[in-house]
This record gives C-alpha cells, structure tokens and sequence, in this order.
C-alpha cells in the first residue's frame, strides 16, 4: 500500500461499516494503538540544516531508516533532535519523498553521491518518480560505463587469459592491436599498404609522359610493369589479411556478412577479375568500371579510424532525416523545373530544353551553386529563378542541424542501443512496480499466518517466543490488515495466494471427478476434505511462506502443528446452510474469542465432517492423545 | 446574394489580418494563450470552530483529518476519480471501483460530483461518533442506490458483488457466481420483515438491532481516529 495514502486509511476503516449489515459471521477484533502518540513535530539536524517535519509523516515509510526505529541511534539527548552527519541538499530530496511520496532526482546532483545518501536512508531507487527516472538511468549509465572504460584497460594490459587458443588470440589481436606487438605491427604494415594502394590509383591518372606523343600519357600505361607490380603486392597483402580473419574469426557466417568484409572483397576482387579476364576489346570497357571499385580500398581505413565509423554510424541513424532532406529536395526540384520550364519557353535559343534538363538548372540553383551555364532570359523566368535560389537556401538549411545534433550525441554517447536497452529497463522497471504491488498484498497473506503463529503462541503459554516471532508491523500495516480481514469476514472468503490458488483449483478439479457421492461420511480417502487436503496444505504454505528461521522455532514447540492460513470448517451462519460439502467450501465463522476457538482433531479415518457441526463454539475439549491441534485463532 | 457578399467581405478581412500576422510573425500566438487559460478550482473549506461545532470531532483530530485530506487532494476538492484511484490502494487484490463508487455517492451529499473536506467530515462524524440509528441510517443511505427509500433486491446485488469484486480472482474458497446472490438471499430473509420484495429503513434498523454480532461490529471502529 502506498503509504502516500495512509492518511486516508482511516477514512477507509470507516466506510467499512457499510460491510457489517452484510456480512453474517462477527468481524476480527481492531488492532489497538497502544502508543498512543500524538502528533508531534519531530527535528532532523543533517548537518546543521534543521528540518521539521511531524513523526507520523516519517511513519508512512515503516522500511527506511528515518521511518524505523533505527533512527533512534541518531538521537542526541541534549538537543532532543536527531543528527545526521550528511549532506542536506540530497536529505532535502529524502525528505520529500516522505512528505509527497515521489522521489525526485535533482540534476545537478552528482549520481553516485544521490546514490549513497539513497542507501544510506534505506529508499531503494527504483521507487524515484517517472518525471525524473528516465533522467536518473541515464546518468546511471554513464557512469556505469565511464568505470567500465576505466577498467578496461586495466584488464587488456594483463596477459590474463592464457588459456585461449590461437584463433582467439589472433581475433583479439585483429581488433584491438594494442593488445600485442605483433597486432601493432599488423596494423600499421596494413595501414601503410591501404595508403600505398590508394596513393597508386590516383597517381596512375597523373600525366606524366612529356614528350612521347601529341597527348600525355598517363603514368599508368608509361611504367605499367611497376604499378601492376605494386598493385600485386598490395593486392596479395588484402588477400593475406582477409583470408587470416576469416579464419579467426569466432563466427564466420556473421563475419562474411559484415560491413567490413564486403568492403575488403570488393576491394580486392576487381585485380582478380582482371587476372582471369583476357585482353578481350569487349569486355574491356567493363574491366574500366571495375578498377573503380579499387577506390573502395580507401574505405578500409574505417578499421583505422573511429571518426569515420561513427560518421558512418550516424549517417546510418540519421537516414529518416536524409530521407526527408532527399524528399522535400525532390519535390521542391520537380515543382521548380516545372515552373521554370514553362517559363522559359517562349524565349528562343533557350537552354530549358525540356523539363529533365530543367532539373539540372533547378539543383544547381538551390543548392546555391550557380554554375551559369543555364540561365534564364524571360521575366518570369528571373522571377521564379530567385523564388527557387531562396527556397533552396530554406530547404536545405532545415535537415542539417538536425543530422549535426545526431551526429554529435553519438559522438558522444557513441551507442543507438540505449534506447532499445532503455525499452527492455522500462519493461523491467514496470515488472518491479508490479511487483512491489503484489508485495503489499503478499505481506497481508503472510501477516495473517504470522499473526495466527503468534496468537497460537500466546495460547501455548511461549511468551519468551513471542518478541522472536512477532514482525514489527508498524500500525498503520496492522490497521490495513485488519481492514482486509474485516471484508473477507464479510464476504466467507479469504485471500490467497496465486500458487495455493492453482493448487486449489487442482484439487477441486480432481475431487469433483472422483468424488461421486457427496456425503460426509465418504470423505476419508478422497482429496477433497478438509483432513487430508489440510493435511496436505501443512506441508505446502509452511516452506512456502514461512522464513526457515520461524518454521524451527515452530518445531521447537513438540506436538503442536500449526497449520497456516487454514481455518477451521465450522458453520455457523445461515448461509452455510446453502454450501453443499461437496464443493469443501470453507467458512470462517467463528466466535472471534480466542480462547474458545481451540479445535482439536482425532486423527484422520473418522470422518469430520465440515457442514454439520452445530455447535461452533463449544468445542474446548482436548481429547486426549492427539498428536495434532489445529488452532484457528480468529 | 447579400449574405454571401458579407461572407465574401468577411473572409477577405480574414485574410488580411492573416497576411498581416505573418509578416509581424505573430501568427499563431493567440491559440496558445488560449489554452493557458485553464480552470483551476480551489475550494477551503469553512473555519475550524464550524466544524467543530457541527462533527463530534475535537479541533486537533480535525487539523489531523484536514493535513490528510489536503495532501492527496490539493485542490480541496475530491473527484471520483481520485476517490476510486485512492481507495483502490488499500485494496490491491481485487477491483475497488464499484464499490468506491457507491461509496463516492454516499459521501457526496449534495451530488455535484466532487466531496469537499465538509461532507468529508460529516460523513466521518457520524460513522465514527454517531449514534447506531445513525450509523444505521448512513449504511442504508449507502445500500440504496437510487436514493428512494428502499432497498430491493437487485440493488443489495449490486453492493455484494461491488463487495465481493474487491476479494479479486486468489481467494479461498474458489468465488463462484452464485455467492453474492446467495448472501443476499440471506440477507433479505434476515432483514425483510414483511416479505414485500423491499427493505425499508425501519425494517433495516430493526433487523440490525436484533442482530449482536452486528452491533458488536459497530462499535469496532471506535477509536480509529
């Protein structure tokens, strides 16, 4: 229960009188208050700041240190306040929470020292309000991953992981060369090959025969046996190196499929093309395109380079703006090409020969380019001109900003997956809430058995037991509790849990299928009644709701098995008349004394029948030699 | 023909004042004011000593009353929605929206839809200061729905399932359907004296009073304050 609300609870204990004309069993005695506390002001000295705030409002969280009686090892005599040794611009944060039940994060705070003052006041952070915990988890993670680079390093500098096998060294060693020597060594003789390799394609153009003929001859075709030397090296060095990471790679298929492959094979696949292709006049003109691709080789240096994988990286994540940017340019192109050539087509020798060659007119235009080798002559056609050269400037202009920003966040985030991690925190952060939900009405079931182990107790005469077993409940939890028992007194029916529930459903399925004859008598062997199916259940809840500590302290006491949650099937209502016993529908009703309500049991084989017993509240008397009570102390 | 003249000369104004706010760059200003402007209710309640005089509650177990009312409902005002959401809290098995309702209904005595911290009080006042005939009285109040002075059978229905609605699904034993008409079977034998189909408030507080467990439940929540 929110404890935000407890200030209601009274109001909640009250309108439960509308349950009592409807309910017919008598309801469960109110837990008394017996520190009658009044409200007073209590004081906080966090490190000189005084803040005040009443008792009851720390009451509200029973599990934190201010809310506990924990804070009562801060109590100082003389100044009759309470004094924390901490920062009080985070307790001012702590405090709210008690007095509005959110937690706010504050963003200039630091989020380590939040975290510290958080556990040390025992909140957990998962409860921190949805207006600032989107805040928080970033900050979370950053810092989670600024120790992680810290310790990086420091790891990869050890040799620390001898038991890997070659393949997995040379992985290592191919992506990250500051692992070894012989990877730094690698790393730099491919480098300078890529360099090497590229530097060749461009020079190869260059003109550099003077005076053979009436044109210059590219470099190229004058020392071809050098460059086709060269370009075999380095070809030979590509191949090398493809072949070594494919080999250790740890999965290949993911491998082949990589960014980094495709670029690699495309780099060095046209010099094979040309190997196997002869000199043929045709195919000649294809070979031409194909050692284009050799300038893909430069794209290898993205191994090289971090810049230029995140620039890629954020070209990929900024594709929805560039597809917009292509978009309105395209729309925008079309809308001015029309305009201008429709323009211009009343003036003689002009350019805007048809509205395709218009689009060139057009790009050049707005992207301010203006090389002036198509220029409109018409009026109307200047007029639209300038439209289209100012539009241009505004189209433009609009996407960038937008892909700068992304590009700068990755740069410094440097990871599109938070997002998606986020999405699976979210799910998790509403899996904990719901949690916590079924928490509180989990501690209601668990309670009620703790408080029938303590009345049960009491009853035994095993005083010193009792502080051992008895949860500090504070009295707000115990007036809830009671709140809750009052309507399943009004209702016959009681809270369960989710698994004694199924378990129910189980047994009842099966006892209606082998249970023929509904009579009270035939109940011994069968799953269906109260005996043998109590019977069964004392060995279910015990190990499941009890903690193991209780449940020793239980057999301490010989002789006596409590049986938890389960009560005894006495009818005593009106309605009961209306319950057939086939159905082993249980009802609470008893007297709500304690002391009459101790029910004892012979031991199985005679049938106790649940519906007929008339008389609920006379039966005191112990037979002799039973080996097991059943108490049910409500 | 001189209507749309009208029209016509309407819309051209229109559309210089447009004209007119694009080039100033004031275009679209005037819609986001607007929406500003929101509603704000804030009710206070009446002094202290009024209340005092008018509940049997003491002028502290008032301000203690008042602190926790206002901090879940700033506005002073309590609407059924806030009233189901918190009532729901202290109910996490089941659904407590029904019967919030009804409750909301009860408490909300001049049904306008929202409980102020007055009607708050009173209704407190008597639930847990007054007398049985007026405690009785309140609890009929609630039974019946459609506030005519008798309870019939399909409204005692309503309230047992709204009550049993709260239980939810996990209980022990397994919730059939037939259970709520069951118990008000039972509670119509008990409490209809005459057998006419209705209960009225004498024959309600007549069948309360006779019954001990129900007084004894009654003074239960005495000392909740």
């Amino acid at each position: 229960m929110a404890a935000g609300v407890a200030a209601w609870l009274p109001f909640a204990r009250a309108a439960a009188i509308g349950w009592m004309p409807v309910a017919n069993c008598p309801m469960p005695i109110a837990p008394s208050d017996k520190s009658r506390r009044q409200d007073e002001l209590i004081i906080l000295n966090v490190s000189g700041r005084r803040f005040q705030t009443w008792r009851t409002t720390l009451d509200r969280y029973p599990d934190t240190l201010l809310g506990s009686s924990e804070k009562e090892f801060f109590y100082n005599e003389e100044t009759k306040e309470y004094f924390f040794d901490r920062d009080p611009d985070v307790f001012r944060s702590v405090l709210n929470f008690y007095r509005t039940g959110k937690l706010h994060y504050p963003r200039y705070e630091c989020i380590s020292a939040y975290d510290e003052e958080l556990a040390f006041f025992g909140i957990i952070p998962e409860i921190i309000g949805d207006c600032c915990y989107e805040e928080y988890k970033d900050r979370k993670r950053e810092n989670a991953e600024r120790l992680m680079d810290d310790n990086d390093p420091e790891n990869s500098k050890e040799g620390n992981l001898p038991n890997l096998n070659f393949r997995e060294t040379m992985w290592r060693a191919f992506e990250n060369p500051h692992t070894s020597t012989m990877a730094l060594v690698f790393y730099y003789v491919t480098g300078f090959f890529i360099a090497i390799s590229v530097i060749t394609n461009v020079v190869e153009t260059v003109p550099c025969g003077i005076h053979q003929n009436q044109k210059d001859l590219p470099c190229g075709e004058r020392y071809s046996v050098a460059f086709f030397c060269l370009d075999t090296a380095c070809v030979m060095i590509f191949t090398v190196e493809y072949l070594l990471r494919l080999f250790a790679a740890p999965s290949r298929y993911r491998f082949i499929r990589s960014v980094m492959s495709i670029i690699d094979v495309v780099a060095i696949m046209p010099y094979y093309i040309g190997l196997v292709m002869t000199n043929n006049e045709d195919v000649s003109g294809a070979f031409v395109t194909l050692r284009v691709f050799r300038v893909f080789r430069i794209f290898k240096f993205s191994r090289h380079s971090q810049g230029l994988r995140i620039l890629g990286y954020t070209l990929k994540s900024c594709a929805s703006e560039l597809g917009f940017l292509l978009f309105s340019l395209t729309m925008a192109i079309i809308i001015f090409a029309t305009v201008m050539y429709y323009a211009e087509k009343g003036s003689s020798a002009s350019k805007f020969t048809s509205i395709p060659a218009s689009f060139w007119y057009t790009i050049v235009t707005m992207t301010t380019l203006g090389y002036g080798d198509m220029v409109p002559k018409t009026i109307a056609g200047k007029i639209f001109g300038s439209i289209c050269s100012l539009s241009g400037v505004l189209v433009i202009a609009l996407p960038v900003p937008v892909i700068v920003s992304n590009f700068s966040r990755i740069y410094h985030q440097n990871q599109r997956a938070d997002k998606r991690r986020a999405q699976k925190v979210q799910k998790a952060r509403l899996a904990r809430i719901r949690v916590s939900k079924t928490g509180s009405s989990n501690a209601f079931l668990r309670s009620k058995r703790n408080g029938l182990l303590n009345e049960a107790l009491e009853l035994t005469g095993s005083g010193e037991e009792d502080q051992h077993l008895s949860k500090s409940t504070s009295i707000i939890e115990s007036q809830h509790h009671h709140l809750l028992h009052c309507l399943e007194k009004t209702t016959n029916h009681e809270f369960v849990d989710e698994q004694v529930f199924e378990h129910n459903c189980l047994e009842s399925g099966m006892k209606n299928y082998t249970s023929r004859s509904p009579s009270l008598d035939s109940s011994h062997g069968l799953t269906g009644t109260c005996c043998s199916r109590r019977s069964k259940k004392t060995t279910h809840l015990p190990n499941s709701s009890v903690p193991a500590t209780r449940l020793r302290s239980m057999q301490e006491l010989s002789a006596i098995h409590i049986q938890c949650g389960e009560q005894q099937a006495l009818s005593t209502s009106r309605s009961s008349l209306n319950v057939q016993s086939d159905e082993a529908l249980r009802l609470n009703c008893q007297s709500s004394q304690i002391t009459t309500a101790i029910i004892s049991i012979p031991t199985p084989p005679t049938a106790s029948p649940e519906g007929s017993l008339p008389q609920p509240s006379s039966p005191s008397q112990p037979s002799a030699g039973v080996n097991i009570v059943k108490v049910s102390a409500l | 023909m001189s209507g749309c003249t009208r029209r016509c000369k309407l819309g051209v104004v229109m559309f210089a004042r447009s004209v007119h706010r694009l080039v100033t760059g004031t275009l679209n200003k005037d819609k986001a004011e607007d929406e500003l402007e929101m509603t704000v209710v804030c009710h206070r309640p009446e002094g202290l000593e009024q209340l005092e005089a008018q509940t049997k509650f003491t002028k502290r177990e008032l301000q203690i009353l008042y602190r926790g009312f206002k901090n879940e409902c700033p506005s002073g005002l309590v609407n059924e929605d806030t009233f189901k959401q918190i009532y729901a809290q202290f109910f996490p098995h089941g659904d407590a929206s029904t019967y919030a309702h009804y409750l909301f209904n009860a408490f909300d005595s001049g049904q306008n839809g929202s409980v102020k911290f007055e009607d708050f009080v009173m209704a407190l006042s008597i639930l847990l200061r007054g007398s049985i005939r007026e405690k009785l009285r309140w609890t009929f109040n609630l039974y019946d729905l459609n506030k005519d002075g008798y309870i019939n059978k399909e409204e005692m229905t309503d309230i047992v399932r709204a009550i049993y609605d709260m239980m939810g699904k996990y209980t022990y034993p397994v919730l059939r359907d037939e259970a709520p008409r069951q118990h008000v079977d039972a509670f119509f034998q008990k409490m209809d004296k005459n057998k006419d189909g209705v209960v009225t408030l004498d024959e309600f507080i007549a069948s309360c009073q006779e019954d001990d467990n129900i007084m004894q439940s009654l003074q239960l929540f005495e000392n909740v304050i």
